[in-house]
């Protein structure tokens, strides 16, 4: 009998949080990625790398790496004044959006998503082999393996791990 | 017609200075630069024709075809990420984002906005060699790239 309630419990509890969760799942983030991208921030920033969602990084973080263009990971990303204001503007009010930032607005170390402790425990699965793959090579690589990153979208089934 | 053709030689000052031919084209080929960089369009050949006279000598392409494939000092040559012959896209050396090809034969857009062509020298040749590039390694580079053709 306690058993039963136990299980009637666990069956509520489930029923609860995927009625909070609303339509979507858990880690809908579906709003902020729909944040159109700056055309100067896709112009300048994507050259190199992808378009990453401002929502990915807090407020602070962005702040350091826009202050620090000249130097950015090992190259000189350096832009117009001009430009960087605008820029600044625009990721100061879309930072942090992603749930998993507004949960834990620390900035990661280096300023880098790649090293924030949901990015790390979303990839810790990831092999050491498969992240050495040539048509990946590095974690800053979204889109070699996440289809739909271009659109801020991360989904699982969206995931095609090149060979 | 003539008559006002003739006045506009006889007084522009440029064609005056006829014992200075080469400051002047120099001077000339500057300014279109200039207008081009306000304009914001030109072509290749138009940054290739600034920064030869800029640069006060011919452009040499075999001697850009060696600074793109070269090291300046630092880890990475043009090349890492344009590729050694970059008529097709390359690969961003660190993250693998690819880059479309260099050559203007081979991608209209590239070598069209001056501002544009500015900011990567800028960038790139920190990257590269740690400083600015002369405008006769932009010339001579320029040169090259607009030799590749299909």
């Amino acid at each position: 009998m306690p058993q039963a309630r136990n299980r009637t419990l666990t069956l509520l509890t489930t029923l609860a949080c995927l009625l909070a969760a609303g339509p979507g799942r858990a880690d809908d983030d579906r709003a902020a990625a729909r944040v159109p991208l700056h055309p100067a921030y896709k112009q300048e920033c994507a050259a190199c790398h992808l378009a990453y969602p401002p929502g990915m990084l807090p407020a602070a973080s962005w702040r350091r790496l826009m202050d620090n263009l000249p130097r950015h990971f090992g190259t000189d990303a350096s832009l117009d004044a001009a430009t960087l204001a605008q820029l600044n503007g625009w990721l100061a009010a879309h930072a942090g959006t992603y749930k998993k930032v507004v949960r834990d607005p620390s900035p990661p170390p280096q300023d880098r998503i790649t090293r924030a402790a949901w990015f790390v425990r979303e990839h810790n699965e990831v092999r050491a082999a498969t992240w050495a793959l040539p048509a990946i090579k590095s974690a800053a690589h979204c889109a070699a393996c996440h289809t739909h990153a271009d659109q801020g979208e991360f989904r699982e089934r969206d995931i095609r791990i090149p060979r | 017609m003539t008559i006002v053709r003739t006045t506009y030689r006889t007084t522009h000052p440029i064609t005056h200075r006829t014992s200075h031919r080469p400051t002047a084209r120099a001077l000339l080929a500057s300014a279109s630069l200039l207008s081009a960089l306000t304009a914001g369009a030109a072509t290749p050949a138009d940054l290739l024709a600034g920064y030869t006279a800029q640069a006060g000598a011919p452009a040499q392409a075999a001697r850009g075809q060696a600074f793109f494939n070269s090291r300046h000092g630092k880890d990475w040559t043009c090349a890492s990420c344009h590729g050694a012959v970059p008529t097709q896209a390359g690969k961003h050396a660190s993250t693998g984002k690819p880059i479309t090809a260099l050559a203007p034969a081979f991608n209209p857009e590239r070598f069209s906005d001056p501002a544009k062509v500015e900011k990567w020298f800028r960038r790139n040749c920190n990257d590269v060699a740690d400083r600015a590039c002369t405008p006769a390694e932009k010339a001579d580079v320029m040169a090259w790239l607009i030799s590749l053709r299909p």
